[in-house]
């Protein structure tokens, strides 16, 4: 039977109060009053897309065995790159085979999350595949002022499809595609540019999910009553609660929108909502989804005993608990790259990413992928040709060593008020890893006033440096310090 | 088994160029200053000298690659001209480099020349280093500058000792008035005026917890030694000459930085070269043996820790000898910057550990007018370039011929 083994989930830990926005900018289009209720995720400076897409993958893959791993497949409209593999860059930061494997973006369509998801449970009933990992990621921009700077919130969420330990079967789908036009992002363009709202509600979201709905019932001879749980996107939460209507669902079986605790993470959507309903699922739970862009994917899941058996993860629940307030709006529209702050002649320095160096040291790089060494067992990154161990000093007698799922405590550290950053200080320091290892990393997701020697850390992949003039996304992994939930 | 470099070669000039934000000269005209003093000084024809090591770090910014630029500015003779760059430690390469030349035979007088022009960028602080660190290292380093990368080291050093960061901060400040009060009786220093604890306390952050009083001048400069046998230099009439007494430098292998055995609360590499360099000049007890230091404060803290690593402070101790004044000119210990120490003095990279032997040299010959200590015969300087976890040290010693 195929369905969904793990599942994974990813928020970003800044949120951003509708009520912030308002008060900045309602002066300028005071509409946005009416949708201001609750908060939004927004990426920090340094994560995007991809960055989410491996955090929420990582939660996935907790407890799986990634050996087994043979396809990824990323869905967003928000990719960074438009001719290279951004499936290829995920599977290299979590260290994925190479052969054997098969990597493909979907994209284009807010709803090629679900697409992925049926091309996955496909490819894994046919037997081409073992297990399919399916991540979906969006970090929107959006124009100051608009209903969709209110609507819009970043995330991600990842599933993983196969055939064994299955805590959520496959037990159909129905998809209808047709193009309607909401809104589109053309080729290069920054922001959406959308349609009249009351025609995007009525004629979509209320019509199309509707209809692809009563097909799927149709050609499964089920019945909306049968479902515990109905997912669907639809940031409209009057037009939510009318579709629901309108099927006949139950209000409690009806999964929220969570416009108030993050927003709308676009293709993320229906899969982060996905994973927070498996979050509180019991076995013999039926679940609905369904998706929205163009068409529209619905796919029925059924709950299996073995969901008791996964272990604990972040989640979405888990991360919207952690949770820190964006406080100024003008520091979200510099990390969004909507105003204009210098950086300084020290900030221009724009040195060619080697893609040489790069391929040469991908898993080193991309992975975090250090070594121990078969001699004396020390964990060492970055890897090199030598043990470091004074009383070693073998060559070229490693194993690789795994430092991305590692914790590890701050040995030392600083805020640098000189280095360019787009939120200084810039923190960063010397991490030791639980089980030997050191690394250099800058801290991402803190506050230098929260950091101090011998707190621990965990480690994150994010976006290190845009180079403007060629286009290129670096990524390397920072340290997160943990802290605890709220502001 | 080797000798060492104790005695087998004098100094016989030295320059030095007033250090600071020189935007009237370029490295051309900074290193015909520094010649032009030093050769003066050694009393010399320019064609006797056979080789020559110029000492430069941030080439890139500056006079570019090769040894060419001291060979045209200064119209050597087609001689041997070698550049050598090891971060801060560049201009004590360059020193040790004519000093092995004259040791090993193959020259009877050799030139050693620093320069730095680095306030041609247009900006505050060090050259940004991501196009100079290799494209390795680029891909995976923090976003780190000097003093961030010198600050990790004060929260370790706290940490390691149980200090409280202000205790720490306090012996910071300490050093760094005791530098600008030197300084400021230094005619060729970049800085020169005095500063008061609450000063430095209340400083602007730079990188947390060093303020702008921490850190030390970025400027431009150039200094130059000519050296050659002691033979020579009696030849040429010198009595009271210069010998060089020890040249050690040691450089990390990786093993702060990446095994789990550094305290990250001292230099590896400093330890390492002055114990070295102390057996090379036949120095059993540093604290009272070393009459006067010059040493790499390119921040407070790293003045501070060095003063351990040099094994004049016992471990944890140096916070309590900066405030009992032990290295104050004036507090009876061991008068550490008396030039006022690339703090006041200045950091033109390059020329830095030339600038320190120049004011060694000027204190054993008696020079050092307002700020001459009393018959000093060991002075020793210490460069250390890099971060805390991974850097180049070097340690030199020089005393007057006699001791």
């Amino acid at each position: 039977m195929a369905g969904i083994v793990s599942y994974g989930g990813y928020i970003p830990r800044y949120r951003l109060n509708r009520m912030t926005v308002v008060q900045n900018m309602a002066w300028y289009f005071p509409v946005i009053m009416a949708v201001a209720q609750g908060e939004k995720a927004v990426a920090n400076w340094d994560e995007d897309a991809i960055s989410m897409a491996v955090a929420a993958s990582q939660d996935c893959l907790i407890g799986q065995e990634r050996a087994d791993v043979d396809g990824v497949y990323l869905s967003s409209t928000t990719l960074p790159y438009d001719d290279r593999l951004n499936a290829g860059i995920l599977s290299t930061a979590l260290n994925l085979n190479e052969k054997g494997f098969a990597g493909i973006d979907f994209s284009s369509s807010l709803k090629s999350g679900t697409t992925a998801m049926i091309a996955a449970l496909e490819a894994v009933q046919s037997g081409s595949k073992r297990n399919v990992l399916v991540a979906a990621s969006d970090q929107r921009g959006t124009k100051m002022a608009t209903m969709l700077e209110m609507f819009y919130g970043d995330g991600a969420a990842a599933v993983l499809i196969g055939q064994e330990g299955v805590i959520a079967e496959f037990t159909g789908a129905f998809s209808m595609s047709c193009d309607f036009v909401d809104h589109y992002r053309g080729s290069g363009k920054e922001f959406d540019y959308g349609w009249e709202e009351r025609w995007v509600r009525d004629e979509g979201y209320g019509k199309i999910i509707p209809e692809a709905i009563r097909g799927f019932l149709a050609k499964s001879g089920m019945a909306i009553g049968d479902f515990d749980k109905v997912i669907y996107p639809c940031y409209f939460t009057g037009t939510h609660r009318a579709i629901a209507k309108s099927l006949g669902i139950d209000p409690s079986r009806v999964q929220d929108n969570l416009h108030a605790l993050c927003g709308d993470t676009g293709t993320a959507h229906p899969l982060v909502m996905l994973a927070a309903s498996l979050e509180t699922a019991a076995p013999g739970d039926r679940i609905l989804m369904a998706s929205f862009g163009q068409g529209c994917d619905v796919l029925a899941f059924t709950v299996t005993p073995k969901i008791k058996e996964l272990s604990p993860r972040q989640g979405i629940a888990g991360s919207l608990a952690n949770r820190t307030e964006m406080i100024s709006y003008q520091k979200f529209s510099k990390f969004r790259d909507l105003i204009t702050a210098d950086l300084g002649i020290r900030g221009e320095a724009n040195p060619n990413t080697s893609l040489t160096v790069l391929w040469r040291n991908r898993r080193m790089i991309m992975g975090l992928v250090g070594a121990q060494c078969n001699r004396c067992g020390t964990p060492q990154y970055p890897p090199t040709s030598m043990c470091v161990n004074p009383e070693c000093h073998a060559t070229h007698d490693f194993s690789e060593y795994e430092f991305a799922g590692l914790k590890g405590e701050i040995l030392m550290f600083t805020g640098d008020m000189l280095a360019a950053s787009v939120d200084p200080p810039a923190v960063y320091g010397m991490v030791g890893f639980d089980g030997g290892g050191r690394i250099l990393l800058d801290f991402t997701d803190c506050d230098l006033s929260q950091v101090q020697v011998g707190q621990k850390v965990k480690l994150s992949f994010r976006k290190r440096h845009y180079d403007e003039q060629r286009g290129f996304t670096g990524y390397f992994w920072k340290a997160v310090p943990v802290l605890g939930g709220g502001a | 088994m080797a000798s060492g470099i104790r005695d087998k070669v004098a100094i016989i000039g030295m320059g030095c160029t007033r250090f600071g934000e020189r935007w009237d000269a370029g490295a051309d005209e900074l290193m015909v200053e520094a010649f032009q003093e030093a050769i003066a000084d050694a009393g010399i024809e320019k064609g006797r000298i056979e080789a020559a090591w110029l000492g430069t770090c941030f080439d890139e910014i500056s006079v570019g690659k090769s040894a060419l630029p001291a060979s045209l500015s200064l119209r050597l003779p087609n001689i041997s001209v070698t550049r050598v760059e090891n971060f801060c430690a560049s201009g004590t390469e360059a020193f040790r480099g004519a000093v092995y030349g004259v040791a090993s035979g193959a020259y009877d007088i050799a030139l050693a020349i620093g320069v730095e022009k680095l306030k041609d960028i247009g900006y505050g602080g060090l050259p940004e280093f991501s196009s100079a660190m290799g494209t390795l290292t680029a891909l995976f380093f923090p976003n780190m500058t000097a003093p961030g990368g010198f600050a990790m080291l004060a929260s370790g050093y706290a940490a390691r000792y149980g200090f409280d960061m202000a205790e720490v901060k306090r012996a910071m400040a300490h050093v760094s008035v005791k530098s600008h009060a030197n300084g400021s009786r230094n005619p060729k220093a970049h800085l020169r005026k005095p500063v008061t604890e609450d000063q430095v306390l209340n400083a602007p952050v730079i990188a947390h917890p060093l303020g702008l009083f921490d850190c030390c001048g970025v400027s431009d400069g150039s200094a130059c030694a000519i050296v050659t046998t002691p033979e020579i230099a009696k030849s040429l009439g010198k009595k009271d000459y210069v010998t060089v007494k020890a040249l050690q430098l040691s450089l990390s292998n990786g093993e702060e930085f990446q095994f789990n055995n550094w305290d990250r609360a001292h230099f590896v590499t400093a330890s390492r070269a002055s114990t070295a360099a102390y057996k090379e000049a036949g120095i059993r007890d540093p604290r009272s043996e070393i009459s006067m230091m010059e040493v790499h404060d390119c921040f407070s803290i790293t003045e501070l820790v060095t003063m351990e690593d040099l094994h004049i402070s016992e471990r944890g101790q140096a916070p309590r000898d900066i405030m009992d004044g032990f290295y104050d000119i004036d507090g009876g210990g061991v008068p550490c910057q008396v030039d006022g120490g690339l703090k006041c003095f200045g950091h033109p990279i390059g020329a830095s550990g030339l600038r320190m032997l120049y004011e060694m040299y000027l204190q054993l010959l008696g020079r050092a007018g307002e700020r001459q200590l009393k018959d000093p015969k060991i002075g020793l300087t210490h460069n250390l370039g890099g971060f805390p976890m991974m850097n180049v040290c070097s340690v030199a010693i020089i005393g007057r011929h006699d001791v």
